[in-house]
């Protein structure tokens, strides 16, 4: 039978290959990738606890999750916009100009 | 039993799915992979009662989300390879083995349960939907009116930062433009 601790470990190996995707690519856009897979591994957690503890109180949490990643993809993919056309590109090695 | 089979095989498509956006090279199979990640895990939300959780997921994440990255990708060159200087993979998957391992012991320590009372607990007659609104717009108020302006608030943001010199091509050097520009101008003068 499925319990809590299987979610909750799917949740933790997704949020792992999230972090993994965070600490290895340079281009930005890939990394907005990876933060929307560690969002996501955040949000199979609260719904699970939330089942399993029958309190409504985790999907509230992961409703407001859903909002801020909305929010942050639309600022974050302006940004985005901006710095490819100043730059010509979104790689982070490219776009360091604060080196000593 | 079908929710056996149901968890084993989502969580081994999402595992999938979701290395292949961390890992490819190409932007568009990263985007595929995570779109159809994304349905996976409203499957997982189904599978755990959250209907309306998963019905959100499926319409913001899947539709509007996905939507607006391929969207973006219109502005840059999403057909070429993305060459980037990795950090050693080593170095990266001992990381992430290691922060794996730590979380798997952290959710999978027991706690003792009993001490542990439902806030906001679930009906059982009521269906998910409306269990969820009377909490939102009871308990939750305030946090969803400032949602809502913060959404409005990246909206205008949104707006602003992408919709300016649209008229400007991006694909094309206008570098090489402007100095000729200059050119015109001094022989002009």
């Amino acid at each position: 039978m499925i319990g809590l601790s299987h979610y909750l470990i799917v949740s933790a190996i997704l949020f792992s290959i999230g972090l993994m995707g965070v600490l290895r690519r340079r281009n930005l856009l890939m990394l907005f990738f990876a933060t929307e897979v560690m969002l996501n591994a955040v949000n199979i957690a609260f719904a699970a606890i939330s089942h399993f503890y029958h309190d409504l109180t985790g999907q509230m949490f992961a409703f407001f999750i859903i909002a801020i990643a909305a929010s942050e993809v639309a600022v974050g993919l302006g940004i985005l916009i901006v710095l490819f056309k100043k730059h010509g590109s979104l790689d982070l090695d490219d776009l360091a100009s604060m080196r000593g | 039993m079908y929710e056996m089979i149901a968890f084993y095989l989502f969580s081994a498509l999402t595992i999938v799915l979701f290395l292949i956006t961390v890992m490819s090279k190409n932007v568009l199979y990263a985007m595929t992979s995570l779109a159809s990640g994304m349905v996976l895990i409203s499957g997982f939300f189904f599978i755990l009662g959250a209907d309306f959780l998963g019905v959100v997921q499926l319409i913001v994440y899947v539709g509007a989300v996905m939507a607006l990255y391929s969207f973006a990708m219109m502005f840059f060159d999403a057909t070429r390879d993305i060459k980037e200087k990795n950090t050693p993979a080593s170095l990266i998957f001992l990381l992430g083995g290691l922060s794996a391992l730590v979380l798997v012991l952290m959710f999978a320590a027991p706690i003792h349960s009993e001490a542990i009372q439902a806030l906001y607990p679930i009906h059982d007659g009521a269906g998910n939907a409306q269990d969820v609104g009377i909490v939102l717009f009871t308990k939750y108020l305030v946090p969803f009116e400032v949602a809502a302006v913060m959404l409005l608030v990246a909206m205008i943001a949104g707006i602003i930062l992408a919709g300016k010199k649209m008229d400007q091509s991006l694909t094309k050097d206008t570098s090489v433009d402007a100095e000729d520009e200059i050119l015109i101008q001094k022989d002009a003068k």
